[in-house]
């Protein structure tokens, strides 16, 4: 993992200085809410339905087991005794007073972490791939390089006002596991015939209203240039983005008007002056950050653990764990583990403070101290012995956190949806819960195979519902009632896909019987080992549309009374939502 | 008063925005130090560049390119920001003295508060009229928010990665 040097250190420290002044300054009233409300967001503070949500930035989801025991600490001592991770491989606890965040941010400085531009229109946490530096298909760590792009974007004196937020995200491996086509800067490291370093740049991919695959803009530029690069795409966007319509102010809109081509000649035009400038990454900067990724000190082992096949032959449960929830690592006798915090019937990406203290001595025990946040929701061991997996299992099944599901049908990704955000039209969290009850059946889920289901409770999309083989969205048809439209074919990796939507929309509970419909005929069609997405793409559409709504859908619906009623609405939100 | 080189100074320009009535070509620029809008400067060059000093404010929206040819008659540039959300600012700054070798007064006008001083002096801007409404003595507390910063602006010119040896990478892993 990255340490912080004096400098780093510093730079953090002095923002919880002047974070708690300007909290003081908006308690005095010195600060109205609206000159103060730019301020929190780019330390990550929103106001929701039921007090202020801090997220706390991850950076390209590494994690210590010291900064988990942190998360721990936190979530027991200024929330309820939970804390939820994010798509964007951040975590962010839920009911916090705001008199207490500067003390938050000291206790995280203390660990080396920050809130630093988690929100607000600024660049966000750069996010990656959660199996960097272990996985067989790996061609460049692109670690140094997230951490060199997180301390050059950290406070950066000219992008702190952009028209919108800008996410960058970066991989390194032949798979693309960071959905570098759905940002807004995407970086692909890779290297060129002649095995020199350079980066792949894709540009204004990203959800939201207007879903866009990402462009690519640069087949392959030398990684000196990456941070100049990056500035001149900032500098065009920053100078023409649209800042007259919130819905058109990413990136993405700006490089559809002008067109990839016009777009490139200003971003290169721009790039001229600074290209070879003092802005070039130096190779002495490269080695001292990846000094911080080496390996950890791995034993010399061999990838045959007879142990382990025996049982396997005994257990079911553990044999499903490991077909799912453990990926194959570059170094032999290693493996990499993803804990499941999408046990059915609990909130996808939630881990209360006892979980967080038990994960945290299992990364010690099992994985050097360290782990990654998915952009799943799920957390990762990246580096466990393979002679340690019948006990890890084992540890993993007590503390709830080993349901076999990774990649399957209970794998939910969902948006806060109503419950906790003033924006949606309709409720997420208790769907994945009903969806996620209803498919439980482990055998069923692992006969369906891969499959990925997202949940947004409005179009800002905050649960990537376009990218999802099955997306749903919340929508209204007229005030205050609840419908879910269901899109197929959406798909994130290296045949990044939007999803289409399939007809009128559904009621809450029709939704699990639609997936289920959308199941059968995926069943029924699927050639060998095809995947759910493999099937939409090679059949289209219509034979799907066509089963579900070939007979009424008929459900029990019981009406809810208030979609928003799970909590007490305290305050006034203008706008919210855990991904803006 | 305005503050220029980390200081309270007193501030005898005159910033000239144009009324709902007045054009450009022929809204009367008073005698003395005025900064008047790109637009005024554009339409009244020939009288206007006859003046011993004379300051110009650009709007969010406007190109600094604009003033390639004329940029060393200006004793003050001025950049408005029309709403502190408004980022564009930074960018036009950064262009004048990047780009178009600007080294006079830059002035950052308009909605120009506290927290945004130490961005502002990065991208360089050496003066700062605060909102009227504030207290010019807090404003200043901006500028020395931070004792370090990692990339490289109009100030500093290198990054910290050229500027220090960061070998110093040693602090406990955490
Ligand atoms: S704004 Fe985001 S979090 Fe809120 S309902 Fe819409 S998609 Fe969900």
């Amino acid at each position: 993992m990255y340490r912080y040097d004096e400098y780093d250190q510093r730079i953090v420290d002095e923002r919880v200085v002047q974070f708690r002044d300007q909290v003081r300054r908006r308690l005095s009233g010195e600060l109205t809410e609206e000159e103060f409300m730019p301020l929190r967001l780019q330390n990550g503070l929103y106001m929701q339905i039921h007090g202020y949500m801090l997220r706390i930035a991850v950076p390209y989801g590494l994690v210590s087991s010291k900064q988990m025991r942190m998360f721990a600490h936190i979530a027991r001592q200024y929330d309820r005794g939970y804390g939820h991770f994010t798509t964007r491989q951040n975590i962010q606890f839920n009911w916090l007073k705001l008199e207490e965040t500067p003390n938050i941010l000291a206790d995280l400085a203390s660990v080396q972490m920050h809130a630093i531009q988690t929100s607000g229109n600024c660049v966000r946490n750069i996010t990656s791939d959660e199996f960097v530096g272990v996985a067989p298909d790996e061609v460049v760590d692109p670690r140094p390089f997230a951490e060199i792009l997180r301390q050059w974007s950290t406070f950066h004196p000219e992008f702190a006002y952009l028209p919108r937020k800008f996410k960058i995200a970066i991989s390194g491996a032949q798979e693309d596991r960071a959905a570098i086509y759905a940002h807004d800067i995407g970086l692909a490291a890779v290297r060129n015939e002649q095995g020199e370093i350079g980066f792949r740049v894709l540009v204004g991919g990203g959800l939201g209203r207007t879903p866009v695959i990402g462009t690519e803009i640069c087949a392959f530029l030398p990684w000196q240039h990456v941070l100049t690069y990056v500035e001149s795409i900032l500098r065009i966007y920053n100078q023409y983005g649209r800042r007259d319509n919130k819905f058109k102010a990413r990136i993405k809109i700006l490089v559809k008007a002008l067109g990839i081509d016009e777009f490139k000649r200003q971003v290169e035009a721009d790039w001229t002056d600074l290209k070879d400038g003092s802005g070039t990454l130096t190779a002495e900067e490269v080695e001292r950050v990846a000094g911080c990724f080496t390996d950890p000190a791995y034993e010399t082992l061999s990838n045959h653990d007879s142990t382990i096949s025996a049982y396997k032959a005994d257990s079911r449960p553990f044999t499903h764990w490991v077909m799912r929830n453990v990926r194959p690592h570059r170094v032999p006798g290693y493996v990499s583990v993803v804990l499941s915090l999408k046990k059915p019937g609990c909130t996808p990406g939630d881990a209360t403070a006892e979980q967080m203290d038990a994960i945290a001595d299992l990364a010690d025990r099992y994985s050097f101290g360290e782990l990654r946040v998915t952009h799943k929701q799920n957390l990762v061991l990246a580096d466990v012995r393979q002679k340690d997996l019948i006990q890890l299992w084992q540890e993993a099944t007590a503390l709830e956190l080993a349901s076999p599901n990774i990649g399957l049908l209970t794998d939910i990704i969902s948006c806060p949806g109503a419950e906790f955000c003033t924006l949606a039209n309709a409720r997420s969290i208790p769907l994945a819960k009903s969806i996620a009850q209803r498919f439980e059946d482990i055998d069923f889920q692992h006969d369906v195979g891969e499959i990925s289901i997202n949940i947004s409770g409005c179009m800002n999309a905050c649960g990537q519902h376009h990218i999802g083989n099955i997306g749903i969205t919340g929508v209204e048809k007229k005030a205050h009632d609840e419908w879910y439209q269901v899109s197929i074919g959406g798909a994130e990796g290296n045949l990044s896909s939007i999803g289409k939507i399939i007809g009128p929309s559904f009621t809450f509970n029709q939704v699990p019987e639609v997936i289920d419909r959308l199941l059968q005929v995926y069943l029924q069609e699927r050639i060998e080992a095809e995947s759910f997405i493999e099937t939409v793409r090679r059949v289209g559409h219509e034979p799907f549309k066509k089963h579900v709504f070939a007979t009424e859908l008929t459900v029990e619906e019981e009406p809810v009374a208030d979609k928003h009623a799970v909590v007490p609405a305290k305050y006034e939100v203008p706008f919210y939502s855990p991904r803006f | 008063m305005i503050i220029k080189n980390k200081e309270i100074i007193a501030d005898d320009w005159m910033v000239l925005r144009l009324g709902e009535h007045d054009v450009a070509e022929s809204v009367t620029v008073v005698p003395g130090k005025v900064i008047v809008p790109l637009q005024v400067w554009l339409k009244q060059r020939d009288a206007l560049q006859q003046r011993a000093e004379i300051g110009v404010w650009l709007a969010s929206d406007e190109r600094p390119e604009t003033l390639r040819d004329d940029i060393q008659k200006f004793t003050v540039i001025a950049v408005d920001f029309p709403r502190f959300s408004d980022g564009r600012g930074y960018s036009i700054a950064f262009n004048l003295r990047a780009r178009l070798g600007y080294t006079g007064e830059l002035r950052a006008i308009g909605d120009v508060l506290r927290d945004q001083l130490f961005y502002m002096q990065r991208v360089g801007f050496d003066a700062f009229a605060p909102r009227s409404d504030r207290n010019i003595e807090d404003a200043l507390k901006g500028l020395s928010d931070f004792s370090e910063v990692y990339q490289n602006s109009c100030e500093p010119k290198l990054p910290l990665f050229r500027r220090v040896q960061r070998k110093g990478n040693t602090a406990q892993q955490v």
